[in-house]
C-alpha cells in the first residue's frame, strides 16, 4: 500500500474538477464525473506453496455530459491531460447524436448529500507479502489436515484492497472517501471412491481484525466439501425448500433487481405497480441501512451524489418503496430513493431461530446450499435453477443431494416464505438468515 | 496492408513514446535463471456503444482502456503486476514487483526482441468504430426499433444496442519474440418485451463478429435480429409451464452448443487438468462420449467472435480436437500449464485485459456434424423436450454437474413439435451427458456471435456450435409433474 490517501483524494478531486471544467468549456450545460484509484495485493497459496502473487493498481475516470436534456458519456484509464480532453470530447460528440429525454439530467440539488458522514470504512492492512503468504498457508493447511479425504486444493486466496472514490457534478457537489476491503477464501477438493466434490468458504471485511481466523475459514471450507461426498439425486416432485443463508441472499438480490427503477420503467419486472401491496407474509421486514459503521455495503452518498438513507423496503409484508435513482424516479413520477448504483446493506428481520430449528420446522424437504446457472426471469418471476444440498427427513439431514433443479415463481415463493432464520453466517452487502419456502418443484431422477 | 506488429507498435508504443531500448530494459528486469516464463502484455482498447430504448437514442458511451501487464513465472509460481500508465518509471516498478516471485539473484542474458514468425490472419486489422458514421449507427438502431414495433402491436418495449471495440495488443516474451494483433469486435443486440392482457414476456436476439459494423447491414442481419427477438417474445406469450424430471431432450443447432461449453469445455482446460480438480483429469484416451461425437476448439475460424490470430501469450491460434469419435483426445493449454504438463501450447492462453493473468480458455467450441436428418431426430422422440434457444450456463468442474437455461423450448409429443414451454434450466453431469447422445444431425451451425465466457472473474468472447442432437436423459427444471 503505497498511497497517501489525503494526497491521492486531492489529486482525484482535481481530476474530477478538470473533467467538469473541460466539459463546460466544450459547451456542456451540465456534467457529472467520477474518479477512482485502487491498489491491492492478491496472494494465492496452493498445496502449501505460493502460486500467484498479484499487485493490483487501477485508475479510472468517467464523465457524463448533458446538453440540455441530451447526454453522452465516456471513460478512460489514461489520466493524461490529452486523454481527459479527448474523453470529454468523445462524450460531447456522443451527445450530439442522442435525443432529448425529459428525465435526463443531474439530480435535484435538494437531494444531494450535504455532509459526508465518516462511516469508518478505511482500515488499510499493513501486511507484508510474507505475512500474507503465511496467513493463506495457515488457512489451507487447517483445511487439508482436517480429513484425509481432502485430497486436493484450489488454494487459499488472500486479498487486500484500498479504494479511493470521488464523485462530482456541476451543481457544486464534490465528495470522496477511502475504503478498504480484505478477504480470505479457501476452495478444496474431497474424494472418496468415485465421488469427487469441491466447495469453499470465505470471509471478507473492511478491517483486517474483523476477518474470521484463517483456521476457521479453512476448517469451514473443508467441512462443507466433505459433507457433499456421495451426493445422490432425489425423485422428481414438490417439496418444501430451505435456502441456506448465503443462498437466501440470492433471493433478496432477485427482489432488489425486480424493484430497481431501471427494470420497472422498462416494464421488465414482475413487480410492476406493486407499491403498497402485500408481497410477503405479515412478519417480513426488509430494510436498508446505508450508514452502518464498517459494513461492506455502507456509502454516504449514492452513484450520483444523492444522500443515502435508511428505509424499509418491505414492512409487515407490504412493499413500501422501489429502488430509484433520479432518472428512473422521474420516469415513474416518483422521487429518487438514493439508490443510484444499488442498495447499501440490505437486511431482513428474522422470525425464527437457527438452522437446526428451521430443519425441524421443515421436517421433510430439501436444504439448498448451492445454486447453479442464471435461470431467473425477472420479467415473469419464473425461477428454475440447478441446485445441490441435502435431503431432510424427520427434521434432520439424511444425505447430500446434487444434479437436481428447483423451480417456481418468485412472486409465489415470496408469498410462501414461512420462516427466516437468525443464522446469518456470511459477510456481504445483502445479509439474511436461511429462508424456508413452503413448496417448490424439484426435478431429479 | 501493414504488418500487424507494425500496426500494434503504432497504436501502443508510439503514442506512449516507448522505444525498443525501453522494452529491452523492461525485459531485462524479468531475466533471471529461476524465471521460466516472462512476458509483457501491452493493450490499448477503444470501445463505443449506443443504446436505443423507448424509440429514443438515449445513451452512448466511449471508453479507453490501456495498460501493460507484466508477468514472471518460476515453476508453478506466478508474479504479476500491471500499470495503466505507459511510462517507464511505472513500468519498471511493475516489472520489479512481478519478478519478486523469483527472489533475489543476478540478472540473466537479455534477449533482443525480434519479430515472430508470420501466421495467417483470421480477421482484418480494421477499426470498427469508424466503419460507419455515428449518424449511420444511430439510424441503424432506429431501423431495428421500427422493424420490431411494426411486426406486432403487442411489442411494448424495444432495447437495441450496438457495440464496437478495437483492441490492439503487443506481446513480448522471454524468448525474445514480439507478437502484435489488432482485434476488431462488433456486436448488436435486440431485447423486446411483449404484452398481452396481464401477461408480459421477453425475447432477445443478436449477433457479432470480428469485423466492422457493416456486418449488421449486410444480409439485413440487424433487422433479422429484431424479427427474431419479437418472434421469441410472442412465442413466450403462449408458453405453457415446463415439465419437471429427467427426459429425452432434442437440442437445436447453433447456440444450444453452450451444452458443450459447460459439459465438457471447461473441464478440459489445462489448468484444471494439471491440478487434478477436473472430473476429466487422467481420462485421456478414455471414452467420454457416444461414438460419432467429435468436439473441437477452433480459434482459426474466419472473423468469428471467439477467433484469434494469436492468443494473449503470442501462440498462433489453432484447431484442437478435444473428443474424437467419443474418445477424449486433448486439452486446451496456455504456456504455464503446457510447460508443467510437458505438452505443446494450443493457442488457448487468454486474458480479459492487461490487468488479468492469462489462463487456458476456450475460443470457438463445437461438435462436428453427423449424418441424421434433424426432422427424423425429432420424429424419433415419443415424448420429450425440443430446446432451440438458451441463456447462459454454469459448471462445477470437479463434480462435473452443469446447467444451461433454455429460453425457447417446445414439448415433443408422438414425434411432433407441440406447444411452446416456458424457459427452464437443464441439468446434467458433464462426463456422462455426451455418452447419452443418441442421434447427431447433419445441420452443424455456429452461434450468431454473442457468447461471453466467465472464469475466475475474467470475461472473454467465445463461440459455440453443434448440429441437432438427441440426448437421452437431461434433467428438465420445469414446474409441472411429468
Amino acid at each position: 500500500m503505497d498511497q497517501q490517501p489525503a494526497e491521492t483524494l486531492a489529486r482525484l478531486q482535481q481530476l474530477v474538477q478538470d473533467l467538469l471544467r473541460e466539459a463546460q468549456r466544450q459547451g456542456a450545460t451540465a456534467a457529472e464525473a467520477s474518479a477512482t484509484f485502487s491498489t491491492g495485493l492478491e496472494i494465492n497459496v496452493r498445496l502449501g506453496e505460493l502460486e500467484t502473487l498479484e499487485h493490483t493498481r487501477d485508475n479510472g475516470l468517467s464523465i457524463q455530459v448533458y446538453f440540455g436534456r441530451r447526454k453522452g458519456s465516456a471513460s478512460t484509464t489514461d489520466l493524461s491531460t490529452a486523454a481527459i480532453r479527448d474523453t470529454v470530447a468523445a462524450a460531447c460528440s456522443i451527445a450530439t447524436h442522442t435525443q432529448e429525454e425529459p428525465c435526463s439530467g443531474l439530480p435535484d440539488a435538494a437531494h444531494l448529500a450535504e455532509e459526508i458522514p465518516d462511516l469508518d470504512l478505511d482500515h488499510p492492512w499493513d501486511l507484508t507479502v510474507e505475512q500474507g503468504i503465511e496467513l493463506a498457508r495457515i488457512c489451507e493447511s487447517a483445511a487439508r489436515t482436517l480429513d484425509k479425504r481432502i485430497v486436493n486444493s484450489e488454494g487459499a486466496n488472500l486479498s487486500t484492497q484500498r479504494n479511493l472514490h470521488v464523485y462530482g457534478n456541476t451543481l457544486g457537489f464534490l465528495g470522496g472517501y477511502p475504503s478498504t476491503r480484505h478477504s480470505l477464501s479457501c476452495a478444496l477438493v474431497a474424494r472418496e471412491g468415485d465421488s469427487m466434490e469441491r466447495d469453499y468458504w470465505w470471509t471478507t471485511s473492511r478491517a483486517p481484525e474483523d476477518l474470521e481466523s484463517p483456521e476457521q475459514v479453512g476448517r469451514r471450507a473443508a467441512e462443507r466439501t466433505l459433507a457433499r461426498l456421495h451426493s445422490r439425486r432425489v425423485p422428481t416432485g414438490p417439496a418444501p425448500v430451505l435456502f441456506s443463508a448465503p443462498m437466501a441472499a440470492g433471493l433478496l438480490r432477485n427482489l432488489v433487481a425486480a424493484l430497481s427503477g431501471a427494470n420497472l420503467y422498462r416494464k421488465a419486472s414482475f413487480l410492476l405497480d406493486q407499491l403498497g401491496t402485500q408481497l410477503f407474509p405479515d412478519f417480513v421486514r426488509i430494510h436498508e441501512e446505508p450508514h452502518l459503521p464498517r459494513a461492506l455495503g455502507s456509502a454516504p452518498f449514492d452513484g450520483e451524489g444523492v444522500a443515502t438513507r435508511a428505509k424499509d423496503l418491505v414492512r409487515e409484508g407490504v412493499l413500501r418503496t422501489y429502488l430509484l435513482d433520479s432518472y428512473t424516479a422521474c420516469r415513474l413520477g416518483l422521487v429518487t430513493t438514493g439508490n443510484a448504483g444499488g442498495v447499501h446493506n440490505l437486511r431482513i428481520q428474522p422470525n425464527a431461530g437457527d438452522r437446526a430449528s428451521l430443519l425441524r420446522e421443515m421436517d421433510r424437504g430439501l436444504l439448498v446450499t448451492e445454486l447453479l446457472g442464471q435461470g431467473v426471469n425477472l420479467v415473469t418471476g419464473d425461477y428454475s435453477r440447478g441446485a445441490a444440498g441435502f435431503w431432510v427427513e424427520g427434521g434432520a439431514i439424511q444425505y447430500p443431494v446434487s444434479e437436481i433443479t428447483i423451480a417456481g415463481n418468485l412472486k409465489e415463493m415470496f408469498r410462501q416464505l414461512v420462516a427466516v432464520g437468525d443464522d446469518c453466517d456470511f459477510p456481504g452487502n445483502v445479509q439474511t438468515g436461511s429462508w424456508l419456502i413452503e413448496r417448490m418443484m424439484i426435478a431429479g431422477a | 496492408m501493414k504488418d500487424l506488429l507494425v500496426l500494434a507498435r503504432e497504436h501502443i508504443l508510439q503514442p506512449a513514446g516507448l522505444d525498443a531500448q525501453d522494452l529491452q530494459r523492461l525485459l531485462a528486469q524479468l531475466q533471471h535463471p529461476a524465471i521460466d516464463i516472462a512476458d509483457l502484455y501491452f493493450q490499448s482498447s477503444r470501445l463505443q456503444s449506443w443504446v436505443l430504448e423507448d424509440g429514443l437514442l438515449k445513451q452512448g458511451n466511449f471508453s479507453i482502456e490501456q495498460g501493460v501487464g507484466i508477468r514472471a513465472v518460476s515453476g508453478e509460481k506466478t508474479g504479476f503486476a500491471y500499470s495503466d500508465a505507459l511510462q517507464m518509471p511505472g513500468l519498471l516498478q511493475a516489472a520489479r514487483a512481478a519478478r519478486t516471485i523469483a527472489r533475489s539473484g543476478s540478472q540473466g542474458q537479455v534477449r533482443i526482441p525480434t519479430q515472430t514468425e508470420r501466421f495467417p490472419l483470421r480477421y482484418e486489422p480494421l477499426n470498427p468504430l469508424d466503419s460507419l458514421s455515428d449518424g449511420e449507427k444511430v439510424a441503424l438502431l432506429h431501423r431495428i426499433d421500427a422493424e420490431a414495433r411494426k411486426i406486432d402491436p403487442r411489442v411494448k418495449q424495444v432495447i437495441a444496442s450496438l457495440v464496437a471495440v478495437q483492441e490492439a495488443v503487443l506481446i513480448l516474451d522471454d524468448q525474445g519474440q514480439m507478437h502484435g494483433d489488432i482485434r476488431p469486435l462488433v456486436r448488436c443486440n435486440v431485447h423486446v418485451i411483449a404484452e398481452s392482457g396481464q401477461r408480459r414476456e421477453q425475447g432477445s436476439s443478436g449477433g457479432g463478429a470480428r469485423t466492422d459494423l457493416g456486418y449488421f447491414l449486410a444480409e439485413d442481419r440487424a433487422l433479422h435480429y429484431a424479427r427474431e427477438a419479437v418472434r421469441q417474445a410472442l412465442i413466450n406469450l403462449e408458453a405453457l409451464e415446463a415439465p419437471a424430471g429427467t427426459m429425452t431432450v432434442v437440442l437445436g443447432p447453433g447456440w444450444p452448443g453452450v451444452l458443450l461449453h459447460e459439459a465438457v469445455g471447461h473441464g478440459l482446460e489445462g489448468d484444471f487438468i494439471r491440478k487434478g480438480t477436473s472430473a476429466f483429469a487422467g481420462r485421456l484416451g478414455e471414452r467420454v462420449a457416444a461414438s460419432g461425437v467429435t468436439v473441437v476448439d477452433d480459434g482459426t475460424l474466419p472473423a468469428r467472435r471467439g477467433s484469434l490470430n494469436v492468443d494473449d501469450e503470442g501462440t498462433p491460434s489453432q484447431c484442437t480436437t478435444l473428443i474424437e469419435d467419443g474418445i477424449l483426445k486433448g486439452f486446451m493449454q496456455d504456456r504455464l500449464n503446457a510447460r508443467l504438463m510437458g505438452v505443446p501450447c494450443t493457442g488457448n492462453g487468454r486474458r480479459e485485459s492487461y490487468a488479468h493473468l492469462p489462463m487456458p480458455r476456450m475460443t470457438n467450441t463445437y461438435m462436428l456434424a453427423g449424418d441424421q436428418d434433424p426432422q427424423e431426430i425429432i420424429a424419433s422422440v415419443d415424448r420429450g423436450l425440443y430446446a432451440v434457444n438458451f441463456g447462459g450456463g454454469q459448471v462445477d468442474i470437479t463434480s462435473g454437474k452443469f446447467v444451461f437455461s433454455a429460453s425457447e423450448a417446445y414439448l415433443i409429443e408422438g414425434g411432433k413439435i407441440g406447444p411452446p414451454l416456458k424457459g427452464a434450466t437443464l441439468m446434467g453431469n458433464g462426463p456422462e451427458v455426451l455418452t447419452k447422445v443418441r442421434m447427431i444431425g447433419n445441420d452443424l451451425a455456429l452461434d450468431l456471435g454473442v457468447g461471453t465466457c466467465g472464469k475466475e472473474g475474467q470475461n472473454v468472447p467465445v463461440g459455440v456450435g453443434q448440429p441437432t442432437l438427441r440426448v437421452d436423459g437431461l434433467t428438465v427444471g420445469g414446474t409441472q409433474r411429468p
